[in-house]
């Protein structure tokens, strides 16, 4: 058996692995792990990563989670170009640097921005009190212009004059919010123009089939009780 | 002017840097910031870093933030032994994955522990509730759980048989419920034979030295109402 990947599309980190697998023709079977139907929880996926969580990497006997990890073993095993995660020690800092900083900062608040207004109402059918939705929208704000001011900067990519694993970690997390019908972009031109960039870099098709799944969330059909159920503890972070 | 690497001892990602250079002998100028004193929030320091944050390393025109990017830039640049960041790429990975998983669970939970069980109350004079509190250690309980299942096993360290990067962000990162008086390794015997060998591998004088500010926490004189506004809810968002 050889290469496995463990995906859900609709998960950000999910995204930015499938991309940079894709174009860099690195050869996987995709194992799609529903989410929303609780096919994390699934005995066969537990063995994969018993952190219950995707994406998650096997190859042969080994397994690997955390995209950011599996980001940095696939660019060394198959020898992505450069750009993608650059030798040079201070270009690589910075990949390094954004990497780091993201977990706590522009995923946090793209997955609530998505959940609070979206999935929240229309999918589990719960109100979001809208002083919550505010504050999120307004952290989402402050990360952006983070993103923009300490980041992008002047540059045409996050990290230097190329695209790197880093764009894709970013692009793939705006989208989130994107598909809840957050304009982001709006009144951004310097981050509008940065994701022109990294979509005709990472080529549109591939752009839009990754994409796919989370632009239709918003037309999933309410859950029913025993989806809401399961979905209670996740749902309890995201508020 | 050589490396320069702004830090508070107080904070977790700050002594792993701290130890990390220290230990593979690597010259740097150490810049104190004092974050108790608000020395993060001063415009000199902005200069530094817009984000008032530390560890900030300066190497030249260079500014680095995030301890796990610095760390990966010292190790690069200062060619230290393999075993702290292995060439071996599932070694490697291994390291990648503890480092990535570590921000939104361990580091978490070990900040809120520390924030809520004794630098809310004492430096910052503001009450936190027996379930608040109990909440969170709770939390911090499962996060060492999965520490041990997961990552720790039977392996003599996090991600293999010798010390690496993964080791020195974890150990900072438990001493800080440490410093506030919770015993983390008490009834985990695998995670304190653990503790021992990354002390014995760091060294035990640079041990200490690296956590002496921690371990004196509790002790922290109570920030002067200006300081305390201005810190406030930059710490409760720092923590949520």
């Amino acid at each position: 058996m050889g290469l496995e990947l463990y995906l859900d599309l609709l998960s950000q980190p999910c995204r930015a692995v499938y991309i940079f697998a894709k174009k860099n023709r690195i050869p996987f079977e995709l194992r799609t792990v529903d989410l929303l139907k609780g096919q994390n929880h699934s005995d066969d996926f537990v063995q994969v990563n018993p952190l219950r969580k995707v994406p998650a990497l096997k190859d042969g006997d080994f397994t690997l989670a955390e995209s950011v990890a599996i980001l940095l073993y696939l660019a060394r095993k198959y020898e992505a170009p450069d750009h993608w995660y650059p030798q040079d020690l201070q270009a690589r800092a910075r990949v390094d640097e954004y990497l780091s900083w993201q977990h706590t900062a522009l995923r946090m608040s793209c997955t609530r921005a998505m959940w609070q207004k979206m999935m929240f109402p229309v999918f589990l059918g719960q109100r979001v009190p809208p002083e919550t939705l505010a504050n999120t929208l307004a952290e989402l704000d402050r990360c952006l212009q983070l993103l923009e001011d300490k980041f992008l900067k002047d540059q045409d990519f996050l990290a230097g004059p190329h695209i790197s694993v880093a764009d894709l970690v970013a692009i793939t997390e705006l989208m989130h919010p994107v598909s809840a019908g957050c304009d982001i972009f709006k009144s951004r031109p310097k981050l509008a123009a940065w994701r022109q960039r990294v979509e005709a870099a990472v080529g549109e098709d591939l752009f839009r089939e990754a994409h796919a799944v989370l632009m239709k969330a918003k037309d999933l059909p309410p859950a029913d009780t025993a989806v809401k159920e399961r979905l209670k503890p996740l749902a309890q972070l995201f508020l | 002017m050589g490396l320069e690497l702004y830090l508070d001892l107080l904070s977790q990602p700050c002594r792993a840097v701290y130890i990390f250079a220290k230990k593979n002998r690597i010259p740097f100028e150490l810049r104190t910031v004092d974050l108790r004193e608000g020395q993060h929030l001063s415009d000199a320091f902005a200069q530094v870093n817009p984000l008032q944050k530390v560890p900030v390393l300066k190497d030249g025109d260079f500014v680095l933030t995030e301890s796990v990017a610095i760390l990966l830039y010292l190790a690069r640049k200062y060619k230290v032994p393999d075993h702290w960041y292995p060439q071996d790429p599932q070694a490697c990975a291994r390291v990648d994955e503890y480092l990535a998983w570590q921000h939104t669970a361990l580091r978490r939970n070990c900040l809120r522990a520390l924030w809520h069980k004794v630098m809310l109350p004492v430096f910052l004079g503001e009450l936190v509730s027996p379930e608040t509190l109990a909440a969170t250690l709770a939390e911090l309980d499962m996060a060492l759980q999965v520490l041990e299942g997961k990552f720790l096993q039977d392996k003599a360290f996090l991600t293999g048989p010798h010390i690496s990067l993964a080791d020195l962000v974890a150990i900072t990162e438990l001493m800080h419920p440490v410093g506030a008086g919770c015993q983390v390794f008490k009834g985990r015997p695998k995670l304190a034979a653990w503790r021992q060998r990354v002390e014995a591998a760091v060294g035990e004088a640079l041990f200490q030295e690296a956590h002496e500010v921690i371990l004196k926490a509790k002790d922290s004189q109570p920030a002067d109402p200006t300081l305390k506004q201005k810190m406030l809810p930059k710490v409760l968002a720092m923590i949520q």
